[in-house]
């Protein structure tokens, strides 16, 4: 509740919406107390007064009534009713969904088919027709209105619903004996709560104005009582002679309303935990630079990362996800990055062209050299030229990574025209060519199929044939194989492997697995908490690791043909990154820590390429 | 004591896919085809096989979250008539895939312990506090978690109270559904290790669901392969990769990645998995099989005995 | 695709059916005497004898629901009795008034919301984002009524830019421009909140659509940047702008009843309130039949833009 309170108040326009509704209930709570005059007591005498007449703040109205005394009483049941609607049909609403969601099936249908019929009405029009039925009055509104939003939180809510009971935690419930009814209660509602607050929150506002619409219609409160919509409305009639009659309300009507929505938006701000960590910036074109340092110099590499720092910045939080990465590929060469979650090997990956999200990530020093061109100062245009052209990228998930309303072959077209001059047909060609390359069975159909339409393999091939697109110099293939079965993984290693051989492709392969790192790469580095700790000829390091860590990685990932057995482990977990220790990050959980270890900076010391972190290794390294 | 903890005869599994407009189905999609095997008490039966083969569908099947179409379920030598996931609770138990999302995000570890100790043994309060005492002292959980949300845990302790959740039911039999897939390396092996203890200690016995051939072999007894809802090959686990006699299974153990084996793709006609809503007759393997013949085309093969307990349905065993 | 139409088009004949049967429902909650609460005024025993034989009311309700569907069916909405004229013919005469109306505003809302959200969502937290927000807050706060009263105050009264009222000039009235003239104030109003509501969805639709790893592979392909955001993330972020769209059109035929009472717009919305506050029920039930069968068919139209765009809805 107090974090709650406190998120709401740093948005700063929800604070002014909170004090001015704050300020607005006050005074229509205080209302009966007040020496004001009867807001009904009419005095034709004094009719139409300009505001800050003496005895008549604001002025009066057609009948001589005091504008101020009926505003304040006029909020107040204007107030009164809109929370009661809002109330009610949330209450209703949320109850109908709740259960149309939970018991799914036939009585969902129902329940659901009745809610889209009532969603069919503009919702005026359901309004109307039940006013008319029930006869003009301000109770008859507030059914009315009432009633015509219980769709709206019916359906809000069985969505959530929906999605909650299918979750696993519900199955858990079942399989702990609950019976339906106490699921519903006890595990569905605590998690649909804040999202009925949030939708009445963001409901409440219009609810007051549909009431007050349906006044000043003539069709809610009626004369002598006023709320502001009915003030409003009597107001119209002599809107051209006495616009203060109009205003006055009017400008009331409009500050709650938004103070109301202000206010609702920073409540949705802070119950939405995706919200709260600032998710939802948009990433930029590019990703943020900010180096600090010097720009280390150019070396005579295809592909080099030189010391790079790559950081996010979550609130006060800053996460060193790579701290001083130097990498290098040369042509034809296939280099393997291994590590677990968090290691940072992602990350290292798509800041070579820029890719990494941003906000909140930013690269904080280093180099990304291509052909000796540093990419990381490079201007937008210069590195746009570049991705897709002489560098191109292959993701995890081909389902998420292909855009899913344009077709595969199009997709394929434009990574090749947003590079080459050259005609639709051409492209549409040069697409099935690559298509062909990758063994895409039935090509020129497959060119014309959306990505849902294809398997997981075929879709992942369509990712690596729009990577070759342009024939590049440096492929990165961030977990290429992950999301797929062993039987397609198999195959894509052994295209994988294919191209670059005929290619004199350079790879770097990010993966978590040490099968596919010995299969397919000539050299690997193993990160562990954004740095390198080791690296060395693929043979060299599964073979003799010299890190402690690596050396118990490997141990613990089980191998076919090994039989039953019990496995090595390594205890404890992975530093989080926005507080390594000093020294070396893996030295909690390594048995051959000592003092030394935890002191300070240890450099990855060796002779190119064979480098290892470590002050007392494994096994000795040339 | 001579029931097996697991009979399983004729066990199916049927979807409707798609509605008309006078809300019948479309069509039908056989997820998991009759099928018929046994657990022994104390075995850990690995069951793999790649994504749509009916692995998870026949694991919620087996711990009542999802009514058989066919079939019948005995467990510990009592039958299994109705899905009820209350009735089958103290026998049965599942670990979920997810370790995060199987506990509710707004209870907390204490409230979710409790529940299978209140509900399907009828605990009081004190009762429950020392079983649970009893249990995280078994999963090395520390005691100051119970007061703990689910969303302070990393996925290897989370992992490790859907566990002891599992353990509160005091089950005979606990479905592992793909318990390690969603964890790091260095966390699966301390998960797999505690299971493995945790069986010995218990005296459980283990249905351990994963679609990785090294992982399985390492913890299993026996293991059963599914392709297209229908099981291939099943044996004891040092035979059934290192000897397959089913050509997927041979496929599957040559595909895993292994340091030192180059690089081959093993298999080069296409991957893709028959139509679910128009399966082929006979294999449903054929297409992607070097060995099939004309008899493969028409003839679902039966599983049958190659011997040494092993059985594969396959009209020409390797 | 003409299937996909086709089975659009049957579908919603339950609905238009399930229509009926809740207006009915409603009219059926008039306490007292049903014949006698429809007339009103006009209660003689000549009309209650006449309208208790031709909507059956006298049997059970059931019967009597058959009875108006069938009406309805043919054509025959019954007779309005403070207008003395068949329902029908009023409705048709005030629906092409509500539909210039609600069109306008229905367009302006639609082109200037999305515009607005893909501008905001581009340059979030830049000069342009805050500026939309802004006017977005307001334009949501602000009862429509109340603006149109306002720009009345504003652009009619004091500037004398434009007629304060009416659809055409009483004198000498007619013509393109005449109706122009008289629209600008009206759609202006109505468009505005819904305007608010499109831009702040598009703008939520283009964060959320711009943080997808499909954004990411376009960037990773060298993209130009404009083309990102308008091709790959707009083309997106309509498949959740639309239906917003559609909902946006019930808002809009729902305003157009206070626009047209403030600017004494001659269309069914201002008739509505009229017939209810005379208590003409059979007009009011008819008006309402109408205007959701109408809505209930544009939605399918917006549903098959919907499919259109997005080759994942099934056709």
């Amino acid at each position: 509740m107090k974090l709650f309170l406190s998120l709401l108040f740093r948005n700063r326009l929800a604070g002014f919406g909170a004090v001015v509704l704050g300020i607005v209930v006050l005074a229509v709570l205080a209302t009966p107390f007040l020496p004001l005059p009867d807001p009904n007591a009419t005095d034709t005498a004094q009719k139409f007064l300009r505001p800050g007449t003496a005895g008549h703040l604001l002025g009066t109205d057609h009948l001589g009534r005091d504008l101020l005394s009926r505003l304040l009483w006029g909020t107040r049941l204007s107030l009164a009713v809109g929370v009661a609607a809002a109330v009610m049909a949330a209450l209703g609403g949320s109850a109908v969904g709740l259960i149309a969601g939970y018991v799914g099936g036939r009585t969902d249908n129902i329940i659901m088919r009745g809610v889209d019929m009532l969603m069919a009405f503009p919702y005026i029009l359901l309004a109307l027709a039940i006013v008319a039925a029930l006869g003009p009055g301000l109770l008859n509104a507030l059914i009315a209105v009432a009633v015509v939003n219980i769709p709206f939180f019916a359906r809000n809510i069985r969505g959530i619903v929906v999605g909650l009971a299918h979750r696993e935690f519900v199955e858990a419930a079942r399989l702990s004996g609950m019976s339906h009814i106490r699921i519903m209660l006890s595990e569905i509602l605590p998690n649909v709560v804040p999202v009925i607050v949030i939708a009445m929150s963001t409901t409440v506002g219009w609810m007051i104005l549909e009431t007050a619409g349906l006044s000043f219609l003539g069709l809610g409160s009626q004369p002598p009582t006023a709320d502001l919509g009915s003030m409003l409305g009597e107001a119209r009639a002599a809107l051209i002679t006495a616009p203060h009659t109009a205003l006055v309300p009017g400008a009331m009507i409009f500050l709650i309303v938004m103070s109301i929505n202000l206010l609702g938006d920073g409540v949705r701000d802070a119950l939405d935990p995706r919200l709260r960590s600032g998710a939802l910036s948009r990433p930029m074109a590019a990703a943020l630079v900010r180096r600090n340092g010097p720009v280390p110099e150019a070396s005579d590499d295809l592909l080099a990362l030189q010391d790079l720092h790559t950081e996010f910045h979550a609130g006060k939080r800053v996460l060193r996800a790579v701290s001083g990465v130097s990498l290098a590929v040369k042509p034809g060469e296939c280099l393997g990055v291994i590590g677990e979650s968090g290691s940072g090997k992602s990350v290292t990956a798509l800041s070579v062209m820029g890719l990494v999200a941003s906000p909140p990530g930013v690269i904080t020093g280093g180099a990304a050299r291509f052909k000796g061109q540093d990419m990381i100062g490079a201007d937008f245009e210069t590195l746009r030229r570049l991705r897709g052209d002489r560098i191109a990228y292959i993701f995890q998930d081909p389902l998420a990574t292909l855009h899913p309303l344009y077709k595969v072959g199009r997709q394929m077209a434009e990574a090749i025209q947003v590079h080459h001059q050259i005609g639709n047909a051409e492209a549409r060609a040069r697409a099935l060519d690559l298509f062909r390359q990758v063994r895409i069975p039935n090509p020129e159909s497959r060119l014309d199929s959306y990505p849902h339409e294809l398997s997981g393999g075929m879709r992942q091939r369509v990712g690596i044939a729009m990577a070759l697109a342009n024939d590049p110099d440096v492929i990165i293939a961030d977990e290429p194989t992950t999301a797929l079965d062993v039987t397609v993984q198999a195959q894509i290693l052994s295209l994988l492997d294919d191209l670059r051989r005929e290619r004199g492709l350079a790879i770097v392969f990010i993966t978590h697995d040490f099968g596919v790192v010995a299969q397919l790469c000539d050299r690997v580095a193993v990160m562990y908490a954004g740095r390198i700790v080791e690296e060395g000829p693929t043979m060299a390091v599964l073979e003799a690791p010299a890190h402690p860590y690596t050396r118990r990685l490997i141990a613990c990932v089980p191998e076919l043909g090994g039989g039953r057995r019990e496995l090595a482990a390594i205890p404890g977990l992975p530093p989080a990154v926005d507080a390594l220790p000093p020294g070396c990050a893996f030295a909690p959980r390594c048995d051959k820590a000592q003092e030394a270890c935890r002191a300070g900076d240890i450099a990855l010391e060796g002779a190119s390429p064979r480098r290892v972190r470590c002050i007392f290794p494994e096994e000795a390294i040339a | 004591m001579s029931d097996p903890a697991l009979q399983v005869e004729d066990l199916s599994k049927t979807f409707d896919v798609g509605k008309t407009l006078l809300g019948g189905a479309r069509g039908h999609v056989r997820a998991v085809r009759p099928m018929s095997f046994t657990v022994e008490r104390g075995e850990t039966m690995g069951i793999v096989g790649e994504s749509g083969c009916g692995k998870s569908t026949l694991a919620r099947m087996l711990v009542g979250l999802a009514p058989p179409s066919t079939g019948r379920i005995e467990i510990a030598g009592r039958a299994q008539d109705r899905a009820d996931p209350a009735a089958f609770g103290r026998l049965i138990q599942y670990v979920f895939q997810d370790p995060l999302s199987s506990l509710n995000p707004r209870k907390t570890i204490r409230q979710i312990m409790e529940a299978p100790l209140r509900l399907l043994h009828g605990m009081n309060r004190a009762a429950c506090d020392a079983r649970i005492a009893e249990i995280f002292d078994a999963v090395n959980l520390r005691p100051e978690f119970l007061s703990r949300y689910p969303h302070e845990f990393s996925g290897g302790q989370a992992q490790r109270i859907g566990i002891a959740r599992a353990l509160a039911a005091s089950p005979e039999i606990i479905v592992l559904d793909e318990p390690v897939s969603a964890l790091d390396v260095s966390v699966q092996a301390q998960v797999l290790n505690l299971l493995a203890q945790l069986k010995d200690e218990f005296g459980l016995t283990y249905l351990f669901i994963s679609h990785d051939l090294a992982v399985v072999e390492a913890v299993s007894t026996r293991i059963m392969v599914l392709y297209f809802g229908a099981v291939v090959e099943i044996g004891p686990a040092d035979q059934v990769f290192a000897r397959p006699r089913h050509p997927y299974t041979r496929l599957l153990a040559e595909s895993a990645p292994v340091v030192g084996r180059p690089l081959s793709a093993p298999e080069q006609k296409g991957t893709e998995l028959p139509d679910p809503l128009n399966p082929p007759p006979g294999c449903a393997f054929a297409a992607r099989c070097p060995r099939a013949s004309e008899t493969c085309r028409k003839l679902d093969p039966p599983l049958s005995d190659m011997g040494h307990g092993q059985y594969a349905a396959c009209h020409h065993p390797l | 695709m003409g299937r996909y139409i086709l089975r659009r088009l049957i579908s919603a004949i339950p609905v238009l059916l399930g229509i009926t049967v809740i207006v009915f429902a409603i009219m059926s909650l008039i306490p007292g005497d049903p014949a006698t609460a429809i007339l009103g005024a006009y209660a003689t025993p000549e009309n209650v004898a006449r309208i208790n034989r031709d909507l059956g009311l006298d049997q059970p309700a059931i019967q009597r629901y058959f009875i108006w569907l069938g009406n309805m069916l043919t054509g025959e909405f019954g007779r309005s009795y403070s207008l003395n004229r068949p329902v029908l013919d009023e409705i048709l005469d005030r629906f092409g008034a509500t539909l210039i109306l609600a069109g306008t505003a229905f367009v302006l809302c639609a082109v200037l919301g999305v515009l607005a959200g893909v501008i905001s969502a581009s340059r979030q937290y830049g000069w342009a984002d805050k500026a939309i927000t802004f006017a977005v807050i307001i334009g949501i706060s602000i009862p429509s009524f109340f603006l149109g009263m306002l720009m009345i105050l504003i652009f009619a009264v004091r500037l004398k830019w434009l007629p304060v009222s009416g659809m055409y000039a009483i004198y000498g009235g007619g013509g393109l421009g005449d109706l122009l003239t008289h629209l600008i104030m009206p759609a202006f109003a109505l468009a505005v909140v819904a305007t608010g509501v499109v831009a702040w969805l598009s703008r939520g639709a283009m964060l959320e659509v711009l943080r997808q790893d499909y954004i990411r592979t376009a960037r990773a392909k060298g993209v130009p940047e404009r083309r990102v955001l308008m091709g790959h993330a707009l083309r997106a972020a309509m498949v959740s702008i639309i239906p917003v769209l559609g909902l946006q059109a019930g808002f809009v035929l729902s305003g157009a009843v206070y626009i047209e009472t403030v600017f004494q717009w001659p269309g069914i919305g201002r008739m509505l309130v009229d017939a209810i506050l005379k208590r003409d029920l059979l007009l009011v039930q008819g008006g309402v039949v109408f205007v959701a069968a109408i809505y209930v068919l544009f939605n399918i139209a917006v549903d098959v833009a919907q499919s259109m765009l997005d080759p994942r809805i099934k056709t």
